[in-house]
């Protein structure tokens, strides 16, 4: 290794640090008390659920996948899901606004947007 | 000389070819999607710096055909073109710019490979909250990246004394 690869790596590294935090922060400003949980299939948005109230669903796609959507103490998860890799399930659960998580085999996206301006937050994001 | 080379090339490709299927049974299973290892990116790397550029890519587009026909599907393969695509050309540049030892063109192209992953998968779902992993793809891709370049630069020393004959 020569030196040139190590400022390469510590920029790379410092940089997403910034981008990390930088993203941290914005979603704890945006997350307000009224957030929801989006969920789009295909990029159709499918529903919408709140994330004050505990829920569970099971979504069912046309060619007989499923996703299995919980709410529960503020958080969004899915708990089960019949795509082989099982990314989505092992996903932490996703609060602030911003987040997701992508089923990429089922093409099933969970979003979290957060308070009143969401629209608005939508499009900047 | 030319037939070593090609003897090489083809010995690579099988390699790479297994090291996508070890990839493909041993997913990175940490909680981001399009997270890889990367191991097949050790026989790109090693035929980068010993057969030539033109073989490389050659090798790069063969092993994501051949892969995703195998254990994978169209859309998957679109994932990996474009991960592949995209790190090689980042690699080939660092290459010829010529600032960096092997891990360094190795980081460049572990963390393009999970950059061009994420702008795919974007495109397909229509989604810009999978920017949200980019960060966490690029550490995973720098720290991957390093380790298969000191591996790489290793392999590359014994493959080039074969060569030289």
């Amino acid at each position: 290794m020569k030196k040139n690869d190590m400022v390469l790596i510590a920029i790379i590294l410092a940089v997403t640090a910034v981008c990390l935090l930088g993203m941290r922060i914005w979603q704890k400003n945006n997350t307000k008390g009224n957030a929801t949980a989006v969920v789009t299939i295909d990029g159709n948005v499918y529903g919408e659920y709140p994330l004050s109230e505990d829920y569970e669903e099971r979504i069912e796609l046309p060619d007989g996948s499923y996703n299995v959507l919980i709410i529960k103490d503020g958080f969004a998860k899915v708990s089960e899901a019949s795509c082989p890799d099982q990314i989505c399930v092992h996903h932490n659960h996703v609060k602030y606004s911003g987040e997701s998580i992508v089923c990429l085999p089922n093409k099933l996206v969970v979003t979290v947007q957060g308070g009143e301006d969401n629209g608005i937050d939508g499009s900047t994001y | 000389m030319k037939t070593k080379r090609i003897a090489f090339l083809g010995l690579f490709v099988a390699l790479a070819f297994v090291l996508s299927y070890i990839e493909f049974m041993l997913p990175l299973n940490i909680g981001i999607p399009g997270a890889k290892i990367g191991i097949a990116n050790l026989a790109v790397m090693v035929t980068l710096y010993t057969v030539g550029e033109k073989n490389a890519i050659a090798l790069s587009i063969i092993r994501v055909v051949l892969v995703g026909l195998t254990f994978g599907n169209i859309s998957m393969m679109m994932y990996s073109l474009a991960g592949a695509a995209l790190s090689l050309f980042a690699m080939l540049l660092a290459r010829r710019i010529g600032k960096l030892s092997m891990t360094g063109v190795s980081v460049l192209g572990g963390v393009f490979h999970n950059v061009g992953q994420i702008i795919v998968a974007m495109l397909v779902l229509e989604t810009k909250s999978l920017l949200y992993y980019l960060p966490f793809l690029i550490i995973v891709g720098t720290i991957t990246g390093i380790v298969i370049g000191i591996v790489s630069s290793l392999i590359t020393a014994r493959v080039k004394k074969v060569l030289s004959f």
